[in-house]
């Protein structure tokens, strides 16, 4: 038996091998964006991708996000696929009318005649200490866009199969990538065969009996920690990593809480209006019969992402999640 | 002949007498930047205003080596440095009268400071407490803004408002090379001239957007000549001569007061430093250009002008090197204090009058920091209904 050597990738690392990998397969896959080129992006995401397809494939805009995305709209209506990167999450804002006005609703408002395979990367979420406007969530206004897919990964082989999944689409996708996990690794080999992960599927992360933790992106690994503090305890619980906010998948979702009878959904941007109103109404929708308690929501506080020293008190953690578990009215016997 | 032409509808004929709006040869800037030191022109200039610029360079300089310092040791979570362009801060903040209104971006803490902002307030921002440490009203100073040219439409608002109340007030904004890309700066400017708004846009163009040379990101034979396209005068000027900006920047003050309008300048200066301490600029530029500029430093232009006139001495340049080292050691003091936040402020401001949703959030946190006060471990998890 031979042991391959596993060459652990950073989240970056996989965002980088995908776009690279997308762009050797496709010649119409563009990038481009504020200090793509040159610098290789503020993450180091686009790293090396101008070097080796040229400026004009990986190009640096003029500082101008509706620029940048209006542009691509206009690129992609002549039959190239761009990726954008915006910078930052509040960064994006500028973009909202080109993406909300014509990304989302191009395919629409032409009967189907012009979709838009586009891609829009947004760095996203907090933990990282960054100063104001550097830390939104912003996935409710994407997901309240119809015409848009919102995806978003939480492990390193996800980052690379959602994003050459979102580069292949026919449609628009904001691609969310949780800016606390790039630097982070797991037992993903870039020189092995790499898969790609059709958009829309949801993953049982952790397989459990008692209730089912739903979440995304940054949380995931927060909600795997709590599982584990909470399986000391004798509990056992799922966790559900959707990967993909839009389109949502019901089944996956409705069948874990149907076998445990009790959900949690956590995430970090703010409660009220926000992701986790729409899953836990479709969980009640669907699983009412099952449940055994009302679905509860962790989310981060309803208040303008706050300044590094407090972020910690905002962002849902292990002690948050574990109390909604207990608020689920454990049954002794479970 | 065309389909449109066979309709009629197609009359290529001009209008009988067309007259362009406005001459645009006096909006346009001058070729070279405008210049005062060293040139022989600097004795118009009042030598006390000359001595006040330097002193302030000189503790502007020591503020930045002292900020750049704090994000060594972990006070300071980022600091964008303005060493090199120091004459532009310290101008824009010396043309204004009490007043005015200052609209900087997130790399003009020197412009506050010299302003009179307290030195410790103007870095709560990139320490990482609040996000504005001072109230915009005391001294006239917006917040910070960290997101690109969305202040400008904010000091042209402001400035027409002022002149709606009849009050003689001026705005002066602030904004990178970078940021006149931005949809916001050309909304800004076409407001400006439309409403005739009194505002000066002060554009430090210090060659790059992080890492995007000037090259990538404009066109236009200068910044300045942006100015034209929507009615209002440009002016080039040497950023690094920090006379010269004063003297354009008062212009254009004076002009905007008058009720002539509002005016571009754009000061062309270096970033000597990176982008911010978290920026590695060996990636996009060489040491030999930035060796070039050293050499045009601000403080060395004008210690080169006040000396060589006698209106400074080996004291004076002492004298404002000490000023500068109390300053610095001040804010190094006070910076190396924790900050005592109180994670309730969290909800104090988010309205007027909290939400009930927000009451009951607020509840909750209070709950558990005391729960943690209680226990000084890490909170074993105690679940309510005490199953097992
Ligand atoms: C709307 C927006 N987009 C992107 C950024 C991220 N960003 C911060 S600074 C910067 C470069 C700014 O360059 P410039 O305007 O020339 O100002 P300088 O940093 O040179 O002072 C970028 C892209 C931002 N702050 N705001």
């Amino acid at each position: 038996m031979t042991t391959v050597a596993l060459k652990p990738a950073t989240m970056a690392q996989a965002l980088t091998r995908a776009l690279r990998d997308a762009m050797a397969a496709d010649p119409s896959v563009h990038v481009m964006g504020e200090d793509v080129g040159t610098l290789g992006g503020v993450f180091r995401v686009t790293d090396g991708l101008a070097k080796e397809f040229g400026e004009d494939r990986c190009t640096d805009t003029p500082l101008a996000e509706a620029g940048i995305l209006g542009t691509a709209v206009g690129m992609a209506m002549y039959g190239l696929r761009p990726v954008v990167e915006m910078q930052f999450d509040a960064f994006a804002y500028p973009a909202f009318e080109q993406l909300i006005s014509h990304v989302a609703r191009m395919r629409n408002r032409t009967r189907g005649a012009m979709p838009l395979p586009l891609t829009i990367r947004v760095p996203y979420g907090g933990g990282i200490g960054g100063v104001e406007h550097h830390s939104d969530s912003s996935e409710a206004y994407y997901m309240a866009t119809p015409g848009l897919h919102v995806v978003t990964p939480a492990t390193v082989a996800d980052a690379y199969g959602l994003l050459r999944a979102s580069i292949a689409s026919d449609d628009p996708v904001v691609f969310l990538e949780p800016k606390r996990l790039y630097w982070s690794k797991d037992s993903w080999n870039p020189d092995e065969p790499r898969s790609v992960e059709p958009i829309g599927r949801a993953v049982v992360r952790r397989p459990g009996r008692s209730a089912t933790l739903i979440t995304y992106g940054p949380s995931v690994p927060v909600c795997l920690e709590a599982a584990e503090a909470a399986r000391t305890e004798g509990w056992d619980l799922e966790v559900v990593d959707l990967r993909s906010l839009v389109p949502f998948d019901d089944e996956t979702v409705a069948a874990s809480v149907r076998r445990t009878g009790r959900a949690v959904v956590v995430h970090e941007s703010g409660g009220y209006g926000g992701p986790g109103g729409e899953i836990a109404a479709r969980v009640s929708e669907r699983c009412f019969h099952h449940l055994e308690a009302p679905v509860l929501r962790v989310a981060g506080f309803d208040i303008p992402y706050p300044p590094p020293m407090l972020e910690r008190h905002h962002l849902p953690g292990v002690d948050r999640i574990l109390d909604a578990v207990a608020r689920l009215q454990w049954e002794a016997d479970n | 002949m065309t389909v449109m032409e066979q309709r009629g509808a197609y009359r290529p004929t001009p209008p009988p007498a067309w007259q362009p709006r406005t001459d645009p040869a006096p909006l346009l800037p001058d070729a070279l930047p405008h210049r005062v030191l060293g040139t022989g022109t600097a004795a118009r200039v009042d030598p006390d205003l000359l001595r006040r610029l330097y002193t302030e360079l000189v503790r502007g300089r020591r503020y930045n080596t002292q900020a750049t310092a704090l994000t060594k040791q972990g006070r300071l979570a980022v600091y964008p440095s303005s060493t090199g362009q120091e004459a532009c801060e310290v101008a824009a903040a010396l043309v204004l009268e009490e007043r005015d209104w200052l609209f900087p971006s997130y790399r003009d803490t020197l412009a506050a400071v010299a302003r009179g902002l307290d030195p410790v307030q103007a870095l709560t921002l990139l320490r990482g407490d609040w996000h504005t440490g001072y109230d915009p009203r005391e001294l006239r100073i917006a917040p910070l803004c960290t997101p690109l040219a969305t202040q400008l439409p904010h000091a042209v608002g402001l400035a027409h408002a002022a002149r709606l109340k009849g009050d003689d007030v001026v705005a002066l904004a602030l904004v990178g090379d970078g940021g006149t890309s931005e949809g916001d700066f050309h909304e800004a400017l076409n407001f400006a001239a439309v409403w005739q708004a009194p505002v000066v846009f002060l554009v430090q163009n210090n060659g790059f957007a992080i890492s995007v040379p000037l090259d990538k990101q404009t066109a236009a034979p200068s910044l300045a000549h942006k100015a034209v396209g929507y009615g209002m005068p440009g002016r080039l000027v040497d950023g690094n001569d920090a006379a010269a900006v004063h003297e354009v920047l008062s212009d254009a003050v004076r002009h905007a007061r008058a009720g002539g309008g509002p005016t571009l300048v754009e000061a062309v200066t270096y970033r000597i430093e990176a982008h911010t301490n978290a920026d590695d600029a060996t990636r996009y530029r060489g040491d030999s250009e930035v060796e070039t500029w050293r050499a045009h430093d601000p403080i060395v232009l004008l210690e080169k002008e006040l000396t060589e006139r006698g209106l400074l001495d080996e004291e004076g340049i002492l004298a404002a090197r000490e000023a500068a080292e109390t300053m610095a050691a001040d804010l190094r003091a006070r910076m190396n204090q924790d900050p005592v936040l109180d994670p309730m402020d969290l909800f104090a401001h988010v309205y007027a009058e909290p939400t009930p949703q927000l009451r009951e959030q607020e509840a909750r946190l209070r709950a558990e920091l005391a729960a943690e006060a209680d226990t000084d471990t890490a909170a074993g998890f105690e679940p309510e209904g005490g199953g097992r």
